[in-house]
Parts: C-alpha cells; structure tokens; sequence
C-alpha cells in the first residue's frame, strides 16, 4: 500500500512555510536596525539547520541501533523510521550552507575562533585563552572533521536505503541483506558513538569558545535522540489515523511511546548531570556556560528543562498512556517544542547572549524549517512501500504484544 | 468448601492458549494456568486481572522519596549542619541539588525492593514456603490449565474433562479438595 501526501498536508506544510518566510522577514526588517542583524540571522539558522539535521541523524542512529541488536518489534514500522532519516540528506545541505556562511563570515561573532583578530597575537581582539584552543579549533581542521562527519553519515544512509529496499525486490537475498544491515549497524554506532560527542563540541560548544564540558556531546544527543523518538511516535499516530499501517497495534504505539519516556529521562539525567557538578564544583571557568543563560533567560532555560522532564515523567508513566494516541500527541508536541528551545538556548547562550529574544525572526525560521522538515519526511513516506517487506523479523513484529 | 479440580496438562504453551480460547469460547471458566515462564497474551484469554504492581511500585518510590528528603534534611541540616566543599548545608532548599542523587538512589531502592517483596508475598513464593503448584513439572518444560467445578455450575465434570480432551492435552488428573 503506497502512502499519498494528503492535499490538506501539502497545503499545511505550505502555509507553516510561508508564515515562515513572512514572519522572518519581518523580523528581518525589525531588527535590521540593531546592527547585529546577521549575527542573529547566522545564530537562528544554525540552531534549526543543527535542530531538524540532528533529528535525522539520530532517525538514522535509531535505524542502525535497530539493526545491530537484531530487534524485532520495529520491522512493521521501519519505512517510518527511514523516512525520518531521509531528512538527512537536506539536512547536511542546511549544515553545509550555515557553516560555509560562517567560514566566510569569520564566524559572524558566533564562532569567535573563526576571526584571525582573536586568534592570533596582536589582533584587535586577541585573546589568549581562545588561541591555546588554535590547534583544534582552525578553519583548515574544522572543515576535515565536518566533511568527515558528513560523509560518514550520507554513505551509512544511503547503504542502509539502498539495501532497504533491494530487500524488498529480492526475497532470496532478504537474510544476507539482514546480516549486511547487521555488520554496517554495529559498524556506525562505532562511528556514532565518537562522531555524535565531536561533532557536538565542533558545531555547539565551541561557541561557548572558554567553557567545555565531557558530557556535552551525550546531551545534545540525548535531546536530539527524544525528539525523533517523538517524531517517530507522531508520524506513527498520523498515518494510523489516516487508515494507513493496519497491522501496526497498540504495542507498537506503547514501544514508541515508551522511548520517548526513556529518552526523556536520558536527557534529563544528562542535563541535571552537567548542571549539578558544574553547581557543586564551583569553578568560575566552568559556571560561564550557566551563568550567560540563567542572567539571560533564566524562566526559559530551567522552564523548558522542567517541560522536558516533568510533563513525559508524570504524564506518561501509566501504561495507558503511552497507548492514547491523544495524549502521546499532546505530550510530544510539547517537548518538541522544549527540545527546540534547548538547541535554540545553546546557540543563543555564548553567541547573542543578552540581545537574543523570541521574536518573529526565531519563530518565523523554526516554522519555516519545520514545513520544510514535515515536507521532506512526508514525501519520503510516498517513494515505498510503507511497509517493509521480507524483513527476517517482520513476523514478530505483525505478532508484537506486550 | 468441598470442590473438585480438574488438572489439564500440556506439553507446549501455543497449544494451551489455543486451547483455553475455546474453552472461553464455550463459556467454560479457567481458573489458573501453571506454567515455567510467562505466556504472552494467555491473560486477557483466560481474565485475569490486570496486575496493580505498577501502582505500589510508585507509592514504594514515594516513600522512599519522602524518608529520603526527611532523613536529609535532619541528618545534613537540622542535626548537624555539615559543610561540604564550601557549600554549608543551612537550608535543605538551597542546596536541593546536592540532594537530588541520593534521593532519586533512595526512591529506586525502595520501590525496587517494595516491589519484589510486594510479589514474593501476593504470589506466596517466599523462600521456604511450601510450592503450591499442582505437579512439579510445571516448573520444568510441562504446562498446566485448571478448571473448579465450583466455577463451572453449568457444565459436568465429564463435560469438561470431553472438552478439555479436544485440546491436545497430554495428561488428565481430577483432585477433591474439602
């Protein structure tokens, strides 16, 4: 059964794009008298460019996890999971075009290490403590370690695509197809497991260019990782509603379900983890990171880590809920949105600090992304079947009861 | 109350859930399965009860949450105001975070142990207590479905033992209880 992008999606998406495109130029044209116009332009496009890629990434990550653990429960709904991961590709254009702009921007005061007058001795605003890091953090290095992310990251999903569906033309191939999934699952999570901490501390923290923190990269993560286990619990929701994916049940939706309450708390544990050490220890080079956001914005940065963990803790506790689709719905789109502030906080915290706000420019460029985003995956879901076929495990998962 | 029990033994756990849906089917009362490991979907076959654990395992952990917080507080801020690492404990509220590992550690133990405990006792499988279970082998490869006259008003015991025979039991045993 081939799944249509519904008119009334396309129109949605459409709108959700154009009030985009309209508020952020507004917010354009309200703020092109600040003088920071393009620092606050650069910071916003990272924030969602990094937010909907990483929501990609880690669909693509889920997928590999999947395969390398041999799980059975998910064949049923694995075309949505690669949907979600077929973002990735525009998603790495977006990566690419925000950290070219900024290459040639000298890092537009968001990436100080980028500008030659902080880095090298002499300069106008030359500091020492930023060019000790010169070794690591330099155009030339930064450019082989991106490209080497992305790089990995395409050729893994376009593998993982190709023998997706090569598994559903060839059923005589299907186990040695699922093995080959097997030894390239555990092979990116190898790859993941360094490239997620790395690629982190490149694009996130290095705007906090003083701070630094270990955990870093496992939270940014963690909250990516919840987001697409909440775009994968509502699309999942959509299309059942929509009367597509009869044979997956409630025990999928409750599975689902279940890891974004996990993955919530993942995050959660993460984030208090680096707050609270950081608290404890004291050290003045280590509280900068907390001190800019919670001088900055402190209702919104403790407000969205208590969304983040109380409302999928409380909420989603009881087994019936993670079975309503209406609750999930409203629980998901609410951390959705927290997930977004958090990227939005990160980025914001050492580059706009005090002059960033949620105006039209930042609402209107989240919209734009995600009519963008919904696009793409929607359109994804039409190229195949929506359900995989052939898959050695897709028995169990038409079976699954928990 | 005197009862007779009827004991339906088979040897492979699909056979009996396919055996008990007919069994529902026909109007017939399970009253219990014995069987080595948990059979998935044989519950809402036969009715039983959803299980209320999950609910004391929350109230466990909320107790645990709360001795945790009173204990805290009286050992690290009234009793003995300790100053650890240059941060003095004089007001639980303002050192909450030190707090929060061992509070969240305190909750997990006592709602993992409440729980456990919780079982052992509902099911009467403490250490020691004598097996209730009514053949041995329903602890090794063998499954065992059983059926109350008492439960089963409308049927005769040979009705039942008929319907049963279509199955595909292995074994047949009838027991009076007084």
């Amino acid at each position: 059964m081939e799944f249509q992008v519904s008119n009334k999606a396309k129109i949605w998406t459409t709108v959700l794009m154009i009030v985009g495109i309209v508020f952020t130029g507004i917010g354009i044209v309200v703020a092109s008298g600040h003088g920071h116009l393009g620092q606050q332009f650069m910071a916003n496009l990272l924030s969602n460019s990094f937010f909907f890629f990483s929501i990609g990434l880690s669909a693509l990550f889920f997928l590999a996890l999947q395969y390398a653990t041999e799980t059975g429960w998910y064949a049923a709904i694995k075309r949505v999971i690669e949907a979600v991961a077929g973002y990735l590709p525009i998603g790495i254009g977006f990566m690419v075009i925000t950290l070219l702009t900024l290459s040639f921007m000298h890092g537009a005061h968001i990436y100080q290490w980028m500008d030659s007058e902080v880095m090298t001795e002499g300069g106008s605003h030359y500091d020492e403590l930023s060019a000790g890091k010169g070794a690591y953090l330099n155009l030339t290095f930064f450019w082989i370690r991106t490209a080497a992310y992305l790089a990995v990251y395409y050729i893994f999903w376009t593998g993982f695509k190709k023998r997706s569906r090569l598994q559903d033309e060839n059923p005589d191939q299907a186990v040695d197809l699922h093995f080959k999934n097997y030894k390239k699952g555990a092979l990116f999570l190898v790859f993941f497991a360094v490239f997620s901490s790395t690629s982190s501390w490149d694009w996130i923290m290095s705007i906090d260019i003083h701070w630094f923190s270990t955990l870093f990269g496992w939270y940014v993560f963690a909250g990516a990782w919840c987001s697409t286990m909440v775009v994968l619990v509502l699309l999942v929701i959509y299309l059942k509603k929509l009367g597509y994916l009869p044979k997956v049940n409630e025990s999928h939706i409750h599975d689902l379900g279940k890891w974004t309450f996990a993955t919530s708390f993942l995050w959660s544990y993460l984030w208090f983890s680096q707050y609270m050490l950081i608290w404890y220890a004291n050290i003045p080079e280590e509280t900068t990171y907390f001190l800019m956001r919670i001088e900055n914005y402190k209702l919104m940065y403790f407000g969205l880590f208590f969304i983040n963990f109380a409302f999928p803790m409380l909420i989603l506790m009881s087994r019936d809920a993670k079975r309503n689709a209406g609750i999930l719905t409203f629980v998901g789109l609410v951390i959705l949105i927290g997930h977004w502030l958090d990227a939005w906080t990160m980025v914001m915290g050492g580059s706009m600090g005090p002059t960033a706000n949620m105006g039209l420019l930042e609402i209107g460029m989240g919209l734009l992304f995600l009519g963008l985003f919904v696009r793409v995956i929607l359109t994804n879901l039409s190229k195949a079947p929506l359900m995989a076929k052939n898959h050695p495990f897709l028995d169990e998962s038409l079976h699954h009861e928990i | 109350m005197a009862d007779t029990v009827i004991y339906a033994m088979y040897d492979d756990d699909e056979v009996l859930k396919a055996g008990a849906k007919k069994l529902v089917a026909n109007g017939v009362k399970v009253t219990d399965v014995f069987s080595p490991f948990p059979i998935h979907g044989l519950d809402p076959i036969i009715g039983v009860k959803e299980t209320r654990l999950g609910i004391m395992a929350f109230l466990y952990g909320l107790t645990g949450l709360m001795l945790a917080t009173i204990g805290m507080n009286y050992f690290m801020v009234q009793d003995w105001p300790m100053n650890i690492g240059g941060k003095p404990s004089f007001s639980y509220l303002e050192n909450f975070l030190a707090f929060v590992p061992i509070s969240f550690e305190f909750t997990v133990l006592c709602a993992a142990h409440g729980m456990a405990i919780t079982y052992l006792l509902r099911n009467k499988t403490i250490p020691g207590m004598p097996a209730e279970n009514p053949d041995p082998r329903t602890t090794d490869d063998k499954f065992v479905m059983e059926l109350r006259l008492s439960e089963n008003g409308n049927f005769k015991a040979t009705d039942l033992e008929s319907m049963l025979k279509e199955t595909g039991i292995v074994e047949l045993d009838q027991k009076e209880i007084k």
